[in-house]
């Protein structure tokens, strides 16, 4: 199930990953790893477990059962190892809208402990690969959704991280700009050699050479190559593959229940 | 690239980025307060009208007899002006504790919780940078009072700024507990009946403690428990050139538990902050 690539740690290894609200079961038993360098979409609808997915991933949840790691730092034990190689655009907006572009970038890098100096010229690179240089001086307020969300990718890389989470990015944008987004990531992905996982429950955003997970109510029904996701279950397209592993749960599970 | 190299092998920060990563939390709540006139405006006004408008009616009413640290009989202005000093602190404190809800709510605290810095020490960073603001307001407090007549002795400017910075530091590692124990914004309202008018009433910023004492010498003891009744004590004697040692050791220990209680809520693995329900 699992994609092979045996010379390199996997970017994400999430290895059998629960969580539990109280008595609602959040993740059952999930795992999933993003290659080095692959783009990966995490495909569910909402109340899947994505963004819990997410919160424990960047340690806001602690990690009741099974393990994750970012290239090959337990983030249990090693947090800072860990999370220092991990860039993250939440679902919600962390920008402040009171202050410039520039100034929410530099209390980035200090987040990070990236002195002045270098963080200027890291600032430089990120504004140019989202293409927004020009907007540094802007109060983030006054721009569009869409340049505000490739402002949060700008933040999510301005220090260097090898992996990249993504929840839901594409939310209230229109046809263009996600289109714009989407493939701008791709880009990265390919060119610097960022490891993905992209939160989405919107199908059409996986391509054919992306790896794919479809998480359904906390599950992992199918993880792989879209190709592989569509050939094993049997489907035409993902479309297909994805209403047939989740329509196939939810007969189970009403079976279960019967 | 090979700036990705630069960074990537990287495990543990040096000092140097350790202060990095604090003042870049400062100067972010500096730049927040500069966008964010009315909010300093209003904490300004709460207290200038107490001391305007409440302790001028009240002036007749209430005669403050001789007490360390005063030397003389001193009018009621003088008297509540270092408790007001410190309504300042418990206001800003419980603000950042909202301004943390709320940032919960939108991501900025996720951004400030996912840097790979020790957590303890993004709180503390916090922590300090609220602080400082409400030092600020503090100092402008006193020389709007100052032109009041309200006069204390130059050594005393100076000993405030210290003790100012500890019951800061107290009341707003209070607000951060009490920030990861309310789940939603609207619960703030709650804040303000149940922890800051209780505080602020039953302490001996309004009226001398042997006086609270003649009338009920069970809010007696519970303004002697009170924290904030020593850190405005801290504030009161620090004013005058003097430290009021009980208080002083009342406060740090409060600080410490009260940082303690904080860190631990926002620790993952034994907070609060996974009972709640995510997406």
């Amino acid at each position: 199930m699992k994609p092979s690539a045996p010379a390199q740690i996997p970017a994400l290894e999430i290895d059998r990953v629960g969580h539990r609200y109280g008595a609602r079961v959040a993740l059952r038993d999930v795992s999933l790893t993003v290659r080095q360098s692959s783009f990966t979409v995490l495909l569910g609808l909402n109340g899947a477990g994505k963004s819990t997915l997410f919160s424990l991933i960047t340690r806001l949840y602690a990690i009741s059962s099974g393990k994750i790691r970012i290239f090959g730092h337990d983030v249990a034990k090693e947090p800072g190892a860990a999370l220092s190689k991990l860039g993250v655009v939440f679902q919600s907006r962390a920008l402040d809208i009171d202050i410039s572009v520039r100034q929410n970038l530099m209390y980035h890098a200090a987040l990070h402990g990236i002195a002045s100096k270098r963080a200027n010229e890291l600032i430089a690179q990120v504004l140019d690969r989202v293409a927004m240089t020009d907007r540094s001086r802007d109060r983030v307020g006054n721009l569009s959704i869409g340049q505000m969300r490739r402002i949060e990718i700008a933040r999510a890389l301005l220090h260097q991280p090898r992996l990249l989470l993504l929840d839901e990015p594409t939310v209230g944008l229109d046809i263009k700009a996600r289109a714009d987004i989407l493939d701008h990531v791709r880009r990265l992905s390919e060119m610097e050699g960022i490891g993905v996982l992209w939160a989405t429950h919107l199908i059409d955003e996986a391509g054919a050479g992306d790896d794919v997970a479809v998480l359904h109510k906390g599950s992992v029904l199918a993880h792989g190559t879209v190709g592989d996701v569509i050939v094993k279950s049997g489907g035409g397209d993902l479309r297909d593959a994805f209403n047939r592993l989740t329509g196939v749960a939810d007969q189970d599970e009403l079976e279960a229940v019967r | 690239m090979t700036a990705i190299s630069d960074t990537t092998e990287r495990h543990g920060f040096s000092l140097a980025q350790y202060l990095i990563c604090l003042t870049g939390i400062v100067w972010r709540e500096a730049l927040r307060f500069i966008h964010q006139r009315e909010r300093f405006i209003s904490a300004l006004v709460r207290p200038l009208v107490w001391l305007f408008i409440f302790a001028a009616g009240f002036r007749q009413v209430l005669g403050v007899s001789i007490i360390p640290p005063y030397e003389t009989y001193v009018l009621y202005e003088v008297y509540i002006a270092p408790g007001l000093v410190a309504m300042i602190q418990l206001f800003n404190g419980m603000q950042s504790s909202l301004t943390m809800v709320y940032d919960r709510e939108t991501g900025g605290m996720r951004t400030l919780l996912v840097s790979p810095f020790p957590r303890w020490w993004l709180l503390t960073s916090k922590l300090l940078a609220g602080t400082l603001v409400s030092i600020l307001q503090a100092y402008v407090f006193l020389l709007i009072a100052w032109f009041w007549d309200i006069e204390a002795p130059a050594i005393g400017y100076l000993a405030v700024a210290p003790a100012l910075l500890l019951s800061g530091f107290m009341l707003g590692a209070l607000g951060m507990l009490i920030s990861s124990l309310i789940k939603q914004l609207e619960n703030f309202a709650g804040v303000m009946n149940f922890v800051i008018f209780p505080m602020f009433f039953a302490s001996s910023a309004l009226y001398p403690l042997w006086r609270v004492k003649e009338s009920s010498p069970l809010l007696y003891y519970v303004c002697e428990l009170n924290p904030f009744t020593h850190a405005t004590e801290l504030i009161r004697f620090a004013l005058y050139g003097q430290v009021a040692w009980i208080s002083l050791t009342v406060v740090l220990g409060c600080t410490a538990a009260f940082l303690f209680g904080a860190i631990l809520a926002y620790d993952p693995a034994r907070g609060f902050l996974a009972r709640r329900n995510g997406g």
